[in-house]
């Protein structure tokens, strides 16, 4: 009885008003103090210079699927740039009437992978699923088979090349770079210093120079008459780097499980293999989710380097669009377009990543 | 305290010996931590060891399911030799449970999967079967209501009492104990004491490092004094307590009785 009457007057007893709405909001995030009115009203005075000029160069004075010269005419941005070379810019040089097989690879990938993020079909039948996806998206890129048209892997170019350059290059890399750091924890002094050499050894190089490497000196090496595809190789060598950081990451979650769950896993008789996979990895890779997320935001955007090596990724393929003559000079407009997608990208991955942390928080 | 387990404990029979350690030294680098080390436990027996902080207490359990390696010596657990062989660790992890001070329960399980992880992946048993089993020993422990909660939503003894179930899901031959109630809050010990001596009563094997006086009594077959790496003095609890030979467990007992 106690109980109910206190809480009858706790439901009654409502804040303040100058403390809650909008108008205590205002107070309390922007102007709360001297300095922070100050900033307030500066950041203000600066959008508000800004803004409608913006708004009126992309919208009110904009083109969207115009000629160039009726951009120039216009002088607002001009998206015709975008509309009218869209199938160049997303699929480069891939046959123009065979581009429904790139596009449906990438409609296929978007499938698994929005399947994949949800934890409840992390099932047998994904696995499968992939499997046949995959055997299925190669076969629509390259073709050659049940009626297809053979295309030449030099033609792959555009938006598919940098997903299957990021896409591989990320699912590859992580469980090298796990196993890197589990060997930089052996207690086997061979193949400690392995990882420790290597993990160094790549991160004291840039990815520019490894991507050189693998198309420029590597194939010095190779035998007479024996060449590996120019994406095969990009595509090693962007795992071989992303690996090394990922290594370092994790190794900081292993670092982070203190010595009693060893110990209990191993008290129960859980050998090397259960002891990690069950208990240790779990709880250190979930540590280290932000940081690992930041290093695959960054090697996904670090794949249009690959332009330097020839290869026709998103970027290369807008790039090319701007050289011509018709096409000059709208590069902002262009750039804002590749932006969109590449920032889509790293979004989605960087807020599929806080879900997973939320979802694997369970009251500890 | 409990007189009929007390009579039961007198008039053992002296099982067969479960662990057997013969003149085992060990050194952390050129610390000598254990100096020979001679001990006997026998199938159903109770066995406490006290000392000061340091002696070697943990070191010396933990010597028996391989956690650190001896390096002279025997210790033959089961029938089974410690050696460096991977396999008879294994083998003997097994047998051997283990309860540590922190609980060392796995943050991201939850209860009952903290409980069936060791019966499914090691002794291979059905989950369905180790979940019954889990069931089981977390009624035995009396925190059955809890058994989807994840360790952190636990108190201490609570987690203390998980952790026991945890190794007894194993179904062990002996059961290791490593101060189980000394990172616990004075209201919570008794919950735990209460489990292990059910424990006791049931005639499980039991070597625990323990200060609890209450319980060595109650529950124990033999007290062993270690100090500086070696069992000074061992006898019958209440010979132990009351009528200690040594300097340095007289001087002992005087210090933890005048803590209480
Ligand atoms: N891994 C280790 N490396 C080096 N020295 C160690 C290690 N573990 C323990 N020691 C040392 O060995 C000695 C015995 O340690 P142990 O933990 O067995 O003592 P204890 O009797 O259990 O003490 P406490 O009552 O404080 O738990 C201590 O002096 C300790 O500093
Ligand atoms: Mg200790």
């Amino acid at each position: 009885m106690v109980d109910s009457s206190q809480s009858i007057q706790a439901e009654q007893l409502k804040p303040p008003i100058t403390r809650i709405g909008v108008i205590g909001w205002l107070r309390a995030n922007l102007f709360n103090s001297v300095f922070n009115s100050f900033l307030t009203i500066v950041t203000l005075y600066f959008l508000w210079k800004i803004v409608p000029a913006f708004v009126r160069w992309a919208f009110i004075d904009s083109s969207w699927n115009t000629t160039g010269a009726a951009c120039r005419a216009a002088g607002g941005a001009c998206w015709s740039i975008v509309a009218k070379n869209f199938r160049f810019i997303i699929f480069g040089f891939f046959p123009y009437e065979s581009q429904w097989r790139p596009l449906v690879a990438m409609i296929l990938l978007f499938i698994l992978l929005l399947l994949s993020s949800n934890r409840r079909f992390w099932r047998k039948w994904l696995g499968y699923a992939w499997l046949i996806g995959l055997f299925a998206m190669g076969l629509l890129l390259k073709g050659g088979l049940f009626g297809l048209s053979s295309v030449d892997s030099t033609k792959w170019s555009g938006l598919p090349l940098t997903l299957l350059l990021s896409v591989f290059g990320l699912t590859a890399a992580y469980p090298l770079g796990v196993a890197l750091a589990l060997g930089r924890q052996s207690r086997m002094p061979a193949i400690k210093s392995l990882c420790v050499v290597y993990i160094e050894t790549i991160r004291g190089v840039p990815l520019i120079s490894l991507l050189f490497m693998s198309s420029v000196m590597f194939p010095l090496f190779l035998p007479e008459g024996i060449t590996i595809n120019n994406i095969l190789r990009a595509q090693v060598a962007i795992i071989l780097f992303t690996a090394a950081y990922i290594a370092e990451v994790v190794r900081g979650g292993l670092q982070a499980i203190g010595r009693g769950q060893y110990e209990a896993a191993e008290s129960m008789g859980l050998n090397y293999s259960q002891k990690m996979r069950l208990i240790i990895l779990p709880q250190a890779l979930k540590i280290v989710i932000p940081p690992t997320v930041g290093i695959l935001i960054s090697a996904f955007k670090d794949t249009s380097l690959v332009v330097i090596i020839g290869l026709y990724d998103l970027l290369k393929t807008t790039q090319s669009t701007l050289s011509d003559p018709r096409w000059m000079g709208f590069s902002i407009e262009a750039y804002i377009f590749i932006a969109l997608i590449y920032f889509a990208g790293c979004f989605s991955m960087s807020s599929y990543s806080r879900r997973l942390e939320r979802e694997l928080y369970r009251g500890n | 305290m409990n007189n009929e387990l007390q009579k039961n404990g007198d008039d053992r029979s002296p099982g067969e010996p479960i662990v057997e350690i013969t003149a085992m030294h060990k050194w952390f680098g050129d610390f000598h931590v254990l100096r020979d080390i001679n001990l006997t436990v026998h199938k159903g027996e109770r066995i406490i060891i006290c000392g000061p902080s340091g002696s070697g207490k943990s070191t010396l359990i933990r010597c028996i399911n391989r956690l650190e390696e001896h390096q002279k010596g025997r210790i033959i657990v089961d029938g089974i030799e410690l050696t460096n062989d991977l396999k008879n660790i294994g083998k003997i992890r097994e047998e051997v449970g283990m309860v540590f001070q922190h609980f060392n329960l796995f943050p991201h399980l939850s209860i009952l999967e903290n409980l069936t992880l060791g019966p499914v992946c090691v002794r291979k048993v059905p989950k369905a079967e180790a979940e019954e089993t889990a069931m089981y020993y977390l009624e035995k422990v009396h925190i059955a209501e809890q058994a989807l909660k994840y360790p952190g939503q636990l108190s201490g003894g609570q987690q203390q009492r998980v952790a026991i179930a945890r190794s007894l899901c194993m179904r062990p031959k002996v059961m290791l104990f490593d101060e189980p109630t000394s990172a616990l809050d004075p209201e919570m010990i008794k919950e735990v004491l209460d489990v292990m001596i059910d424990l006791a009563q049931e005639g499980m094997t039991m070597i625990v490092v323990s200060h609890e006086m209450g319980f060595a009594k109650s529950a124990a077959h033999r007290v062993l004094f270690m100090d500086e790496g070696e069992i000074v003095e061992e006898n019958i609890p209440v010979e132990f307590f009351e009528n200690p030979q040594h300097e340095r467990t007289k001087l002992f007992l005087s210090q933890i009785l005048h803590m209480e």
